[in-house]
């Protein structure tokens, strides 16, 4: 593994972000020697199997961090590659061409986080999210609660209730309440409750 | 090139020969199977090309289940994610609870007790012996064989019981949780375990008489949905469809966790690819499983099954990532997870083997199958569409 990310360093500019385990390294390289850089691994490094591709949204830093998890089915040992890309024009180049199964993935993350990946194949048609107009909803910034509101009605017949308050009410018995015994309580608490209950 | 050349190179691209279709014509119909019909495992639809009866081309459609599980996680504190991890994969939900608890002991540097691996083992085995079986009465359901389908469904629920019994919930068990397991075994759960085992073991005789010697089922599945060796690695394919392609991949024995170090198997290893030759090698995984569960349960040791941990309503995991995998009844599973030293996790990405199967691979495997065929294609790949969209 030490060869391996020696080499990366050295031919593609790569940085070791975190060391796992044995088995499990992370290491970032710029976004234009990327796609190189995991072809390598896949090709030279024995590393042929690809497990995911990921994204994270840092917002504080403008960033989005793609991450190539590729696995080494011989060596028994799996790479992160962390590509970090600007949160204002996400673009990465495509590796569809490497893992046939890597299209599912640039298509999610085009509709989950907005990031293109030019030239591969239906990346811009809806995979899970149809007919959305909202920003892509993975992105921290999308607002689950306002969209929420926005988007569904409150049912009818339906109250909201402050839980605290809701708990004293309910829960805990009033003084009156425990004076008068736990049968009184029980027909308070549920009201029109079984015939059992109320003989 | 021809689909000779193509089984024999590895890499060559096959994304770049999807044909296209002169509907106008009248020799092509375009026909929807799904999102609600029984023969698609699970709520997802396949647009199809057919020609005759014969499918030309197929698009597989998902986002009928997107319930938005990994942004959820993203605002719940680690022990409220939960009830959400189990629900990813319906037949399957112990390994994603496992995959969820242990990610968080990774990060936060909990060693669970032996006696809670051990278990954990045992509840995943168990897991992986449901799934299987209920995967075999679909296959059987998807070609006519209903009472296959039955017989299988009643030996899933036995193990059910089972685990009602041991976490009081027959399908989301919440059972496994960052630093061991909620509580210990039930007492006679050992016996109770074998008289269940021995019950799975004579259906699987009868399940070899009634689907794997009848003719038509052998007729039918012969050479349907062949998965070259080569596919393995571009197409990610992984679990039984890997190993029935001639790949020894699996992730009990590739990177073992729990105690699989100590449970001495070998991955089964198919001979045929096809619906068959997976299936044939399902039901090995059933025995296979039975037997190690017996071995399991002969060896737990005493002691703990849990660990003390902190607050978890003001629980901080140490900033950092990781990635963790196990082998459910579908393949490779896995969590990757970013922590940022707050209270809520800030990426939770669930990698689950159908992502691939039932995408990428499918629309592949079912050109020039007929439209019959395409119900027991899909149970023979154990596509669920719940971890697709998370």
């Amino acid at each position: 593994m030490n060869e391996t990310i020696l080499t990366l360093e050295q031919r593609f500019g790569a940085r070791l972000e975190a060391h796992r385990r044995d088995s499990l390294v992370f290491v970032s390289v710029p976004a234009d020697r990327a796609a190189q850089a995991v072809a390598w691994l896949r090709d030279r490094g024995g590393f042929t199997h690809l497990v995911m591709i990921s994204c994270v949204d840092w917002i504080e830093r403008g960033t989005f961090r793609l991450l190539y998890l590729l696995s080494s089915p011989q060596e028994r040992r799996d790479i992160g590659v962390y590509v970090d890309i600007p949160r204002d024009a996400p673009s990465m180049e495509s590796i569809h061409h490497l893992w046939a199964g890597a299209k599912v993935y640039q298509r999610e993350l085009r509709e989950m986080f907005g990031i293109d990946f030019p030239g591969s194949p239906g990346v811009n048609d809806p995979m899970i999210l149809e007919g959305w107009h909202d920003i892509p909803p993975m992105r921290r910034d999308f607002d689950t609660l306002a969209y929420a509101e926005r988007t569904y009605y409150p049912r009818e017949g339906r109250s909201t209730r402050d839980p605290a308050a809701d708990t004293a009410e309910r829960v805990y018995p009033t003084d009156e309440e425990l004076r008068r015994g736990i049968a009184d309580l029980a027909r308070r608490t549920y009201p029109g409750g079984s015939k059992d209950g109320e003989s | 090139m021809s689909t000779a050349a193509r089984q024999t190179d590895p890499w060559y691209p096959v994304w770049a020969e999807r044909p296209s279709f002169d509907l106008a014509s009248g020799k092509y119909l375009k026909i929807w199977q799904g999102p609600q019909h029984p023969g698609v495992s699970g709520n997802m639809a396949l647009e199809l090309t057919v020609e005759g009866d014969i499918v030309r081309d197929c698009r597989a459609h998902v986002g009928y289940l997107h319930r938005g599980f990994e942004k959820l996680m993203e605002r719940r504190k680690y022990m409220n994610c939960f009830p959400i991890v189990c629900r990813i994969c319906v037949p399957e939900p112990d390994f994603n609870e496992h995959l969820f608890a242990s990610a968080v002991e990774e990060l936060a540097g909990i060693e669970i007790p032996e006696r809670a691996k051990w278990i954990r083992t045992l509840t995943l085995e168990l897991a992986r012996i449901a799934f299987l079986t209920m995967g075999l009465g679909g296959q059987a359901g998807s070609f006519g064989l209903g009472t296959v389908g039955q017989w299988c469904i009643v030996h899933r629920d036995y193990v059910l019981d089972l685990f009602e019994e041991l976490t009081g919930h027959r399908i989301y068990h919440m059972y496994i949780i960052p630093g061991g397991l909620r509580h210990d075994l039930t007492p006679g759960f050992a016996e109770r375990t074998e008289a269940v085992l021995r019950k799975i073991e004579k259906l699987m005789d009868e399940v070899q008489k009634v689907l794997f010697d009848n003719a038509v089922i052998m007729s039918r599945t012969d050479g349907l949905g062949v998965i070259p060796r080569p596919w393995v690695d571009p197409y990610g394919i992984a679990g039984t469809n890997a190993r029935a392609a001639g790949s020894s991949r699996d992730v009990r024995s590739d990177s073992p966790y729990l105690v699989y170090d100590d449970l001495d198997f070998a991955p089964i290893v198919g001979e045929r690819s096809d619906a068959y030759g997976r299936s044939l090698l399902r039901k090995r995984e059933i025995l296979m499983s039975a037997g190690l569960i017996r071995r399991i349960l002969s060896r737990i040791p005493d002691g703990p099954v849990r660990v003390k941990l902190p607050n978890p309503l003001h629980w901080k995991v140490p900033a950092g990532e990781t990635f963790v995998r196990a082998e459910s009844g579908r393949g490779e599973m896995g969590y990757f997870m970013v922590s940022d030293g707050t209270g809520f996790p800030r990426r939770v990405h669930v990698r689950g083997p159908s992502y691939t199967h039932a995408m990428a691979l499918f629309e592949e495997l079912v050109r020039g199958v007929s439209i019959a065929d395409v119900a027991g294609l899909m149970a023979s790949l154990q596509i669920c569409p719940p971890e697709i969209e998370r």
